[in-house]
This record gives C-alpha cells, structure tokens and sequence, in this order.
C-alpha cells in the first residue's frame, strides 16, 4: 500500500522549543487512497500537530513525510490540501460565495468558471440560497458547510480536517457527519479527521489512529469495517459498539482517558508554538 | 424567505437609528447652547471672577451674536463675514485634503512596510513616535524654508505641514491592523499556495480596514487643525489660520468675529470627518457588532 500511499510518515518526532518538549515520537502512518482516517487521543497528544506537519504548516524536527509522492512543501504548492479548522474561519467582508470562491481566485480561474463551481458547492453542501449572505448571517453548522465546501472547491486530493465539528451541538453534528460521508463518496479525497469524539471517530472513519498522551506516539490502529454507506442506524450496530470499545481500550492503555472531555486549550499552545 | 426577512429586519432597524442619531444631535447641540447661556448669565449676574477672567460679552458673547456676526459686512461696505471665512474655510480645505491625502498614504506604505519586517519595526518605530513629540511648531518653519526655495507654492508647505500630523495615527493602526490577523487564515491562505501580494490585497488589508478608518477619522480632523496652524509660519493670509490671526488682533473690538472664524473651522473639521465616516460606511463590511 505504501506505494500508492496519499500520506506516508516514517519516525517522526516533533519537538517544541530549546526546552525540548516532546510533542510526537516516532510516528509511522500510511494513509491510502479514499481512506477516511481519523486521528484521535487526549487532549496535547499532538493530533493536530501531525495533521499540520502532513499539511506543511509546521515541520517536523526529524522522519520522513511524503505526501503523494512528494515533500509536503511541494505537496501545498501543487494545492493538494483542503483545510478545515474547529472555527470556520471566513472572511467575514466576503458574502458566503465569494468566501468559497477564494481559493479559485488564487488559482487564476474566470469569473464565470468560478460561479459554475460555486453553484456545484453550495448545492452540495444544501446552503443554495444562501450564496449572497456574508458570514454573520449564518449559524454555526452553516458557517462550517461553508467552510468544507471552501475547503473542496479546487477538489484537493486530500482532505485535513482539524475538529472540524468540535464546536457544535450534538445534533448539528451528527447531521452534518452524515453530509461529510456523502461528500467524501461524491468526491476523490483521502480525509484525515482529528476528533475527539470516540463515536464520530468509528461511525466516519475507515481507520481510526489511536494517539497516546504526551510525547504522542501511536498506540493502535482500529480497521473500522462497517458496512458503507454509513447511515443513521450505523450507530446502532452491535459492531459499531464492539469498535467503539475497542478504541475505548487503547485510549486507555495510551493513559488518556478525558477524551470525552475536550480541552483544547493545551492543543492550542502546542499549535501556537509552532507558528 | 430567510434572506428577505434579514434584510426587512436590518433596514427597519436602520431608518429607526438614524432618527434616533439626528434627535440625540439635536438635543446634545440644545444643551450646550443652553450651558454656554446659562453660564454667560449666571456668571454676570453674580460678577463671577476666576482670576482675572470675567464673564461678559468680550469673553462670553451670546451665541446669537456669533452666528449673527456671520451675516455682517466684515469691513465697512465689504462682503460678509461668512463669504470671506467661507472662501478661508475652501482655501485651508484645499491644503488640509491634499495634507490628509499625503499623510495617509505615506502612512499607509509605512504601516505596510513596517508589518512586514519585525526588524524594520524596532528599528524604525522609535523614530516615527519622537517624530510626534516634536512640536509642530518647531518644524514648521523649515518646511516653508525648504519647500519654498525649491519652488513649491505657500500653501504647499502647510499641506506638508497637516500630512505631518496624519501619518502618525495612520501608520500606527495599519501596523496594528496588518498584524491582527486571524494565523488561521494565514494558513489557509498558505495552503491555497497565496503570493505575500495576495495575501495583503486579499487578507491583511481587508482585516486592516476598520483599524485604519478609525486612524483616518482622527486625521480627517488632525489635518485640519495641521492646515490652520501651519498657515502661521507660512504666513498666508488666505486661509482660516489667516482669518483667526487676524480676528485674533482685534477681539476686543469684536470677538464675535474670531468666535465665528472658530465655528466655521470646527465645521470644516467635522466636515472631514464625516466625509470619512460616510465611505468607512461603504467600504468597511463587517458583523454588525464591528462596525461603529
């Protein structure tokens, strides 16, 4: 696999600082084509950490990143990532359709080509309608569709998504997991997801990583084998229960159990040290 | 529908704020001008005296007999009081707009060269704030000097002046603007393989807008009190700064004059400033509790 692999990391670690504060140790991955894998462990176990190092935001103090058979540094002028972050982060002076079109501008395309793909987007993302209405105007759930459609206008081959969902309600969430799925059929993207969530981990992943408590390293790998497509009566699936338990045990013995309890705060820090 | 009921929601709550806005004017203008005639009657009923200042017509007069003066001949058989300070009031215009456009824009490039390099910002910023502990005063007269050996007209000179007064706070908020972006978007931007130029055109100085609007409005108003001062050393007579040196000589006579002359430069100053105000309106599109 590790041929045609979309990521491939070998013995990275990520130190922090002088001080040297050991972020991840001796990370091994390889993420294969249309895999929807999600990154999951306690809070500063360095999940989001790893998911910048593979989008060439922050880089690894030692190990191997190839990304589509190249540097990731490579990888992000070719415009192989789409980002999505916890906050949907729009411009705010930008309506809903000019805030998904930015990324085309960059790449130089017409007006009219970037109007037809707009339309496509929000079609997908069900937000047709809203295409003149400036970010304000929408809910939160909304504001991150228009993010993920953002995010997928160039059709990047592959997906980093950091909580993307953290910071909504429960309902919202579970919706918007169902939309992601059919987007993800729809689209070609490799997703790699960071969570918190055990359940939104195994209802979307086609592998889940489970990540240790810091320095972070990689306590298990959980092959998810639901039957696709995921529906609302996955979760109620006996094997959606064994799988959730499974990864319930390996966060443990990674000696982080608060996984329910998402601070993100230390993440931050981590994240900002990097910057 | 939802976009529809937005927008019927906004406007209603807009026609009622601007009405609003006019009525707390209005009240706030009544109240001042019942304060300055109640002092002005308190003061010489009870022969009020603070040091050697006493309230009477010379120091007080009757806002009546300020705006009145406007409609008075301002030399015998000579035009209007409010026709040559009207003709002062363009003339110091011309000098302070041109000011402010220099000023701004000098304090813009700077405030974009500076949010590029941290190096050029510890080297430079030290400078830019003595710049304006100086007196303006002081500096004054050598702008004259040098500008007008080499050529440049009188008024010129004074808008060199005004700009001097503008860059400051322009410079100061697009640095603080520039640099207050969100490094999420940076990063975003950064994955959409963005040029540095992309990056300011699309990113920094749209986030630096309302920064430096706020910037702006307080050098709508700098420039014009820079316009009028540097008239002084300049010595030119055909501006406000003339006016008021002039009214200045003979207040004991008529201070109605030079209390007419500073009405209409407070005029031309809030005129500038609402300019601004009006295309911050246009230009500056942001979440409702940003904006203001």
């Amino acid at each position: 696999m590790s041929d045609q692999a979309v990521v491939s990391l070998k013995g990275v670690d990520k130190e922090f600082g002088t001080g040297g504060v050991v972020a991840l140790q001796g990370i091994d991955l390889d993420i294969g084509e249309r895999e929807f894998v999600s990154l999951i462990g306690p809070s500063g176990c360095g999940k989001s950490t790893l998911l910048r190092i593979m989008g060439d935001l922050i880089q690894q103090t030692h190990g191997d990143v190839v990304v589509n058979g190249k540097p990731p540094h490579q990888a992000r002028l070719d415009r192989d990532y789409g980002i999505v972050f916890q906050d949907a982060v729009l411009l705010d002076w930008r309506t809903v359709a000019k805030n998904i079109a930015l990324p085309l501008e960059m790449m130089g395309w017409n007006r009219q080509r970037r109007a037809d793909r707009v339309r496509e987007l929000l079609d997908l993302v069900e937000l047709s309608g809203f295409e003149g209405h400036h970010p304000w105007q929408l809910s939160g759930g909304m504001q991150q569709r228009v993010s993920i459609a953002r995010a997928l206008s160039f059709d990047p081959p592959l997906l980093l998504m950091d909580e993307p969902f953290g910071a909504l309600d429960e309902m919202t969430r579970e919706r918007l997991n169902l939309e992601l799925l059919q987007i993800w059929e729809a689209s070609k993207s490799t997703v790699v997801f960071v969570t918190h969530s055990i359940s939104e981990a195994v209802f979307l992943s086609t592998r889940v990583v489970v990540m240790s408590a810091r320095p972070g390293r990689i306590v298990g790998l959980v092959d998810i084998d639901l039957p696709q497509p995921r529906t609302i009566e996955t979760r109620e699936e006996a094997r959606f229960a064994e799988l959730t338990r499974d990864v319930r045990r390996l966060l443990r013995e990674g000696g982080g159990f608060d996984a329910a309890e998402p601070t993100d705060e230390e993440e931050y820090i981590v994240a900002e040290e990097g910057l | 529908m939802g976009s529809t009921a937005i927008e019927q929601e906004n406007g209603g709550i807009h026609w009622r704020d601007l009405a609003l806005r006019l009525a707390s004017l209005a009240g706030i203008l009544v109240v001042l001008c019942l304060l300055w005639e109640g002092f002005k009657w308190v003061g010489e009923a009870t022969d009020l005296a603070i040091g050697a200042f006493r309230v009477n017509d010379e120091t007080f007069p009757h806002i009546h007999s300020i705006v009145g003066q406007l409609f008075e001949p301002s030399r015998r058989n000579g035009p209007l009081l409010i026709d040559v300070l009207g003709h002062a009031a363009l003339f110091t215009a011309k000098e302070a707009l041109v000011g402010f456009l220099l000023g701004a824009s000098i304090g813009f490039g700077i405030g974009v060269l500076l949010a590029h390099s941290r190096l050029l910002q510890r080297g430079f910023l030290p400078y830019i704030v003595a710049s304006q502990t100086i007196p303006i005063l002081a500096i004054a007269p050598m702008v004259v000097v040098w500008l007008g050996g080499r050529g440049f007209p009188g008024w010129f000179s004074v808008s060199v002046i005004a700009a001097y007064l503008t860059f400051f706070p322009v410079t100061i908020n697009t640095l603080r603007g520039l640099t207050s972006v969100d490094p999420r978007a940076l990063e975003l931007m950064r994955s959409y393989a963005a040029s540095p130029l992309e990056i300011l055109w699309k990113l920094r100085i749209p986030t630096s807008l309302p920064y430096l609007f706020a910037a702006l409005k307080i050098a709508a108003t700098a420039c014009v009190v820079g316009a009028i001062i540097g008239e002084l050393p300049a010595s030119i007579q055909e501006g406000l700064g003339g006016a008021i040196l002039n009214f200045n000589q003979y207040y004991s006579l008529e201070p109605e004059s030079l209390w007419a002359t500073n009405l209409i430069a407070a005029l031309l100053g809030i005129g500038f400033y609402l300019v601004i105000a009006g295309v911050e309106r246009l230009v500056v599109r942001r979440a409702p509790e940003h904006v203001g």
